[in-house]
This record gives C-alpha cells, structure tokens and sequence, in this order.
C-alpha cells in the first residue's frame, strides 16, 4: 500500500501557479526528495502533504486515508523545520513531549519516549537546557527528536540542513541516512541541494515552476535526466550540454560537434536513429572526459579517444577540472590531479560514450 | 564613532547639556520643594525658594485633609478612583489586545486585513469625534458617572494601542513555530497559552506601561462623564487648583500635584526602558 | 480506493463538527476586534451625522446641511481657536523638533551619563498635561513665579508676565508642550542618529569631511525621514491638544489661548449645542487628515520605492 498519494495536486495564490498537478506516489520506507531551485514549489507541496497549508485542486493520500479535509494534528505526520522551530520558552524535553502533550498521552509514556529518543541522538545530557542555550547541530538534534518521538506514518523534512555549516551538514546526511536505514520510516524530504539529494534519496523527485520534471532513483535521475532542466541542475560541476547533429555513418549513428577538420564525432545508441540529420542536445557528465589512460571499460566501442584544446584548468586537489574547447562550445573535464595541462595546448581525452544523453533542442527532452 | 579628541568642544557639549537638564529638571524640583514649604512663605517670596522651615505636613493635608469642591477628604478619594478605573483597564485591555493581537499577526481569517487596519485607525480619531457617542452608550447602559463606564471606555478604546503594539511584536514570531506548533497538535490556545505568551514578558510590559500612564493621566473623560466624588486624579486636580484661587495653599496643592504625578513617575524610573519603547513603537506605525 | 469512500463521508462530519468546536476561537478572535473597530467606525459616523442635524441639547434627525459648520466657523470663538493652533502648532513643533535634534545630536557625542540625561529629557513625557499645565501657571504667573523670583533678587523692572498677557499667553502653552515632549523628539532622533551606518560616517571622516559638514551633508539627510514623523506626531498633538490648555490657562485671559479642542467641549458641554460641537469635531478632525493623509501618501510611496529597490 502507497504510505502516500498525491494526486492532480494544483495551488494557486491569487492568480499565480505554484503547484501545476502534481502526481507522485510513495512506498512505505521509501525516502523521497523533491529537490529543486528556489520557487520551484517544493516546499508548497511538503506543507500542503502536512497539511498547513490546503491545495487548490486534488487530494492528498496518507496510509490510504484521504487527508484532504484533515488538520496537520490528525494525519499521522511528524516534521523537521528549516529553522527547527524549536519552541524558545519550553526546555528540550518540553520540546520533544509537546506533541504528546497535546494529545494527552500520559507522563509515563512521554518520559519514557524521550528516553528512547534522546538515546538514539545522543542528546539525552541536554534535555533540561533550553534551544537558547544549544549550538546549531543541537538544535538540529532536538528537532529530529521532536519528530521521531512520534513515530508517525509519514516524516516531513523540509530542508532541515540548510542552516549548518558544511562539515556539520555533511556529518547530519550521514546521520539522517543511517536513521533511515535502521527505523525504515518512510520520508519526504525537501532541499534545494542536488548533493543531499543524491546521497540521501531512494527517490528523488525533481521540480521545477510547480511541475515534477522527474521522479525516479538517483542513478537513474543522474544517469538518464528526462530532460535538460533535470540534466543541468543535477550534478557539479553540471552536465555537458552541446550543440550536435546526427548523422549516419557507415550503417551507424553517430553524433558530431563541430564541423569539417575540427568535427568530433561520438557514437550514440542505435535508438536514436529517428534523428538521423537533425540537430539534438549532447550532454556528456565531466567525470566521462578524462586523461586518455583512464579506463572506463573494456566494450568495444564504448570508449572514444578525442583530441581537443585545453582553455583553463582548476585544480581541485582530488582532482582537476579541465576547459576543454569542443567545436564552437566548451566543456568540462575531471582529469586526474597527475596530469598537468598547459593553457591553449592541444591534448588527447579519453570519452566514456556509454553515458551520452541525447535531448531534443526544441522541447529539452530526452530522446534516449 | 564621531570626532572625541576636541577637548573644548566636548566642554562646551557638557556644559549645554547640563544646563538644558537643568531647565527640564525646574518644574520638579520646584513643585518638591513647593510641596515642602508653608504657603505664607511662597506668598511672601515666590514658588522658586529653599525651604526655610520644612513642611511635612503638606502632604498629609494633600492626602487626606484638603478640600476639593466641598468635600474635604484630600486627594485620596480621587487617587483610589483613578486606580480602580487604569488598573482594570489596563488588564483588560492588555489582555485583550494580546489576544487579537495574536490573532491577526499568527494566523490568516476573512477579513483580518481589513479589521486590523479599522481597528488602528483608533489611533488617528480624536477623543472629540466619540465625546457624544460615549456619552450615549454610557446613558444608555447606565454607566454614566461610574467607575466602570471610565473603565469601559478606555478598555475598548485601548484596544487600538495593544492589538497593533502586541500585534507588531507578534509578527516578528516565525511562522515555522507556529506550523511546528499545529503539528504536535496544538490549536489556538494552546499554541498562545504555551508557546506566545511565553515569549511575551517584553511587549505585555510595554503595553502595561503604555495603557498605565495614559489611563492614569488621561482629563477629558474623566471631568466629562464623572462629577463630584466620582472623578479621577486628574479632573480633580483642576478642580482643586480652581477652588483654592481665593486663599492660596501653593505647599499644600504642590504636594497634591507630586502625589497626583508619583504615580506614573515611579512607572517611569523603574520601566523607563519599556517606556521609551513603549513610545517609539507608538511613533513607527 | 475502497478506504477513499467511507474516509470522505467521515470527513464532511467531522468538518462541521470542527467548525463548531472553533467558535469560541472565533468569538475570541472577532469579539474584541469588533467591538473596537465598531465603536470606531460608528462613532465616527454618528458624530458626523449628528454635525448635519438641528440637534441642540438632544440628538435629533433632521438635515441642515453645512449650517453647522458655517456658524462654528463664524463664530469668533472658532477663529480665535484656529489661528491659536497654526500660532501653536508651529511654534511648538518647529521649537520641540530644534531642541530635540540639538539634545539628540549632542547625547551622540558618546558623552558620559547618557543615561541618566536621557531619563531627565523624557521625563515629562510621564507626567499628565494636568500636572503640567498647572505646574506651568505657576511658573509662568507673575505674581508668583519666575517674575517675582527675579523681581525679589533686585531687578525689580524684569517683566515675565505673558501669562496675563492676551498676545502672548498662547506662548505659554508653546513653552509647557515643548517642555513636555521635546524629549521624545530627542529620542526619536537619537535612536535615528544610532541607526546611522558605521561606514558611511568612517567612509566621510575618510573623504576628509569635519564633524560639521560630517552632519550637515552625511547625517542629517538620513534622519529627515524621521523628521517627517516627528513632525506628524507632534502635528497630531496640537491639533487635540485640550488638557493642557485646561490646566495651564484655562483658555484664558479671557478668550485668549482658545484651542479647537476647547470649542468643542465648550459647544459640547457647556452650551449644549451637540450639533455645533460635532461639527467643531469634525473640523478638528478634517484638520488633522490634511496632516495625515498626506503623510499616509508619503509613507506608501515610500514603501513602494523601499519594495522596488
């Protein structure tokens, strides 16, 4: 059974769009993201599923129970606040009984439940304090203890790593996947940040101006984009996106970037054959141009060895992002941080082709 | 911050400043020292002297002895009414405007806008354009002349000040506490009751001061919906001046004023803080 | 889908029932707000109604057009009031504005004890225009106050008597008010000069500018928002001014410090010419909208280029 159905979801304020009929459906235990740029509408829909705010048009399904008519109180959902939303007045544990306060559970059962929570986040020395008196990451802390003392159906993040600095938010990911992994609790989680996205998710659902532009696992969204959109903001540095054109050769498609000498051609898959002579969007992920001794694979074919000019190398220390220029356009490449380049110089770069996306100029889709 | 080093001119900044504090300062030290000094020895030299013998008593008469438009029972009658008006109204009004306060900045319903602004716009009319209508209402529910009508206008009247002061303070709550809030399953009150008004001590006691001083020295109500033994401080005050004009008692009737003013002082030297803010948040609409 | 059914019926119930379980938030939210905001604006309608009726102890109906207005504003009463209040208002606002930019500017000088001479300009601000005005007769009464004080230390020609005086008496009100509430115009100031940015006056001391063109060309330009507010409020206070007047002159000698207030509490009270006295309120009123009004004007434009910026 779906832990939770959205179906033909629209929001309108006034007279503008936010939400344009969304449709997504959730397992138990899965861990969604909507990931997308600000504005996109994703925390609209984190707090229409809570039920804070109502849709315009559509329902929202939880454990198979329509909660469209249904106050946050009473829907069986827990959730973690951008700002935590700690109350300042009530100590740490006040905090995290709240929400059983409010529904008369009884005192026993509470200190019981903080116990047990407190424990899971180590936070059991800082119950008596008050969120005045606690760093960010505590803060953060007690805000998951808040929720996960409820146990609910259904946990709503949204974006709770976004105030920490970046070693404690990356200490955070780990921490909340591997609560993940151990509960099983079934998540919806919002970021504007590709990268939590990519770590955290079993599901991500990308947005963008109140429309999902994709909604799949993370390998299959960073692998296959659906479309350009999904393709450049997923990733960093982004995906390649280059102005090519199809043509047959030799009984084989292929696609080419550039023109006469300069022409760089790539093999593409066979699918793509109904393009034959037509213009596409090429997009390639840096990490598939490297220095030409790396091996990517031993297919025949699935390696193509191209020669191009070197405009601008950053080198990160891992390892080096090189500017390559490919026809009229440029593109990243992530070499190893061995190989040194020199400015304008003309070098050769391995290609893995296996990972070439095709999208259409016009529409951005993906064509195969 | 700005230049420190000119050494005269800073002198010279002491020396305006303290004598402008100087100036501020006559009025009451003045009316001190009045209050101190018998009446023959104002007659002879002038309201502006040391005292030569100090008259205690002054403030005894004042209190409980003096006679205000045939009744001689000092100020203290008038002092109790003016506490029974501003104590309860200030409560009420405190409360209240607490209340709506949180209702129109926390949560969204039909109309608030529009009610919101009506309700401010109590700060702009003058006490003129509703003299009539209250001496109506108060005719018609039989509260003329009473303690409680004062309390009831300067109640309702109060709501203006304490829904916008709460209500300015109240915004400034994030909205994600409030939705935290609704969550965990707390509705309206509870969500006041345990998570507002907790963080309310600042703006409940700018709102206390604010509603305490002008109810506590407000005139034109008072002397014009009460008479006789009814009156606040205030009326009586100008009555008191009034009646004496034939055989000056400026000691005893200084000593009336500082009793009549302690008050409202004393709200000032120990919430002067809460006072000014009181002041420039009524300022900044 | 089979749990969809019985869900929404249960729903449907449960909305009505939470619609009732939420009226006393709904008397709580709409009793206050609208007993406030009804006595406002019925009030202010009745009052208006009343100004256009025969009305003279009672309030009765019936239609009389501007008749109130045109004899209010014939009467000389009225026209003394009036030109009392542009003296008043000007006086008083451009004297409190000037001492209170002054203290405000020499209190931003990082002098020691700011805090206590803060307390002693806003002092007044506590005290009741009753205690004022009659603490003021005193001063200001020549047979009493600082005339005979100088009088009796020799100078024995020092005249201060402008309390007796019909020409100058409305200057003792001038003096009392800016006594009262020129602090608040000081702390107005003060809390805008405080709010000035840092940089911009290091950026100044820089460009080499002396602590007088530092104010006059990089300070004071910014506070004159705040002006326009000081000047607002203060407007707003001479036109009800009335306690006061009450307590320090009585509107006296004679007629002579006659303010719109006093009028309409005369017309009001005293007369018993409620439709007079109503429309002596409404011009008050009309008075103090041409204040506001534009300066509501003011305010949006300025939040609309505030947005746009």
């Amino acid at each position: 059974m779906a832990a939770l159905t959205i179906r033909d979801v629209y929001k309108r304020f006034h007279s503008v769009e936010v939400l344009k009929g969304i449709d997504l459906e959730m397992d138990s235990g899965d861990f969604t993201v909507l990931v997308g740029p600000s504005g996109c509408g994703k925390s609209t829909l984190l707090n229409i599923i809570a039920g804070l705010e109502r849709q315009s048009s559509g329902n929202i399904e939880i454990g198979g129970r329509i909660v469209d008519n249904i106050a946050p109180r009473d829907r069986d959902i827990a959730m973690v606040f951008q700002s935590y939303a700690l109350y300042p007045s009530m100590t740490v544990r006040q905090n995290i009984t709240f929400g059983m306060e409010c529904r008369n559970v009884p005192r026993v059962q509470r200190d019981e439940a903080v116990g047990r929570v407190a424990k899971l986040l180590q936070i059991e020395a800082l119950l008596d304090r008050k969120p005045g008196q606690l760093s960010g990451g505590q803060r953060q802390r007690v805000a998951m203890g808040r929720a996960l003392v409820r146990d609910p159906l259904l946990f709503l993040f949204d974006e709770p790593l976004s105030n920490l600095d970046a070693q404690l938010r990356a200490e955070m990911r780990i921490e909340i996947k591997l609560l993940h992994q151990r509960l099983g609790s079934t998540i919806v989680y919002v970021t504007h940040d590709q990268i939590e996205a990519m770590t955290l998710a079993t599901r991500i659902a990308v947005m963008r101006q109140g429309v999902v532009q994709q909604f799949a696992d993370p390998e299959t969204v960073y692998n296959r984009p659906a479309n350009l959109f999904v393709a450049r903001f997923m990733g960093a540095p982004p995906m390649n996106t280059l102005a090519a054109r199809l043509e047959a050769t030799r009984g084989r498609t292929v696609a080419v970037i550039g023109y006469g000498e300069a022409a760089i051609r790539f093999p593409v898959p066979p699918e793509a054959e109904g393009w034959n002579g037509r213009d596409v969007v090429l997009g390639i992920r840096p990490e598939c141009i490297a220095e030409p001794t790396r091996h990517f694979s031993d297919l025949p074919g699935a390696v193509t060895t191209i020669v191009a000019s070197v405009e601008m190398v950053e080198p990160t220390g891992a390892e080096t992002i090189v500017v390559l220029r490919l026809g009229d356009e440029r593109a990243l490449g992530r070499v190893s941080p061995d190989v040194r380049h020199r400015l304008s110089e003309t070098a050769q770069f391995a290609v893995d082709t296996r990972k070439i996306s095709l999208f259409d100029p016009a529409s951005g889709d993906r064509i195969t | 911050m700005r230049d420190t080093s000119f050494a005269p001119g800073r002198i010279l900044i002491y020396l305006i400043v303290s004598l402008i504090a100087a100036a501020y300062l006559v009025p009451i030290i003045v009316v001190v020292l009045n209050s101190l000094r018998t009446s023959e020895e104002i007659a002879q030299t002038s309201m502006i002297g040391w005292p030569q013998r100090w008259a205690w008593s002054n403030y005894g008469i004042a209190w409980a002895d003096f006679c205000v438009a045939q009744t001689c029972a000092g100020i203290r009658p008038y002092m109790l009414n003016s506490a029974l008006v501003t104590i309860p109204a200030t409560i009420i009004s405190t409360l209240l405007g607490a209340v709506a306060g949180y209702a129109v900045s926390l949560w969204r319903f039909p109309g608030d806008r529009w009610i919101y602004g009506i309700v401010t716009l109590g700060l702009f009319l003058p006490q003129q354009m509703r003299l009539l209508p209250w001496t109506i209402v108060l005719r018609d529910v039989g509260l003329i002349n009473t303690l409680s009508g004062l309390v009831m206008i300067h109640t309702i009247q109060g709501l203006s000040f304490t829904t916008l002061f709460c209500r300015n303070y109240y915004v400034a709550i994030p909205q994600e506490l409030i939705r935290a809030a609704r969550v965990d399953g707390a509705g309206f009150y509870r969500i006041f009751w345990r998570i507002v008004l907790p963080l309310s001590p600042p703006i409940l006691i700018v709102t206390v001061i604010w509603q305490f001083t002008h109810i506590w020295n407000e005139f034109l109500y008072g002397v014009t919906f009460t008479t006789g033994q009814q009156q606040p401080v205030t009326a009586a005050l100008i009555a008191l001046t009034a009646a004496v004009a034939d055989i000056p008692q400026y000691g005893v009737q200084s000593a009336a004023v500082m009793i009549a003013a302690l008050p409202t002082l004393l709200v000032y030297v120990f919430g002067g803080r809460y006072f000014v803010r009181g002041l420039t948040a009524g300022a900044v609409k | 889908m089979t749990h969809a059914v019985p869900a929404a019926v249960q729903l449907s119930r449960q909305g009505t029932l939470s619609a009732l379980r939420r009226l006393p938030e709904y008397l709580t939210i709409w009793v206050p707000l609208l007993l406030s905001a009804g006595h406002l604006v019925s009030f202010a309608l009745w009052t208006i109604w009343v100004s256009f009726t025969p009305s003279t102890l009672l309030p009765v109906s019936g239609w009389v057009g501007l008749r109130n207005y045109t004899s209010v504003m014939a009467t000389r009463n009225w026209t003394i009031a009036f030109d009392n209040l542009l003296l008043f208002g000007s006086g008083f606002v451009l004297l409190s504005l000037l001492i209170g930019l002054v203290l405000a500017i020499l209190l931003d000088q990082r002098i020691r004890g700011e805090n206590v001479l803060r307390s002693i300009f806003l002092y007044p601000m506590a005290v009741s225009f009753v205690v004022t005005g009659t603490v003021w007769s005193w001063l200001l009464n020549p047979g009493l106050g600082i005339q005979k004080l100088v009088n009796g230390l020799g100078w024995t020609a020092f005249r201060f008597d402008w309390l007796i005086d019909r020409d100058m008496a409305i200057w003792t009100i001038v003096i009392a008010a800016v006594w009262q509430s020129s602090g608040f115009a000081m702390a107005l100031f003060l809390a805008g000069l405080r709010s000035v940015d840092a940089d911009l006056v290091k950026a100044a001391q820089i460009d080499g500018a002396g602590p007088i063109r530092l104010y006059r060309r990089v300070i004071l330009p910014t506070l004159w928002p705040i002006t326009v507010t000081v000047v607002v409020i203060q407007l707003q206070f001479a036109i009800t001014t009335f306690d006061l007047v009450r307590a320090l002159t009585g509107g006296g000698p004679g007629i002579a410090t006659l303010l719109p207030a006093l009028v309409v509490y005369d017309f009001m009270f005293q007369r018993g010419l409620l439709a007079r006295g109503a429309a002596a309120a409404v011009l008050m009123l009309l008075t103090l909208l041409a204040v506001l009004l534009p300066y509501a004007a003011w305010q949006y434009a300025q939040r609309r280029k505030a947005a746009r910026a």
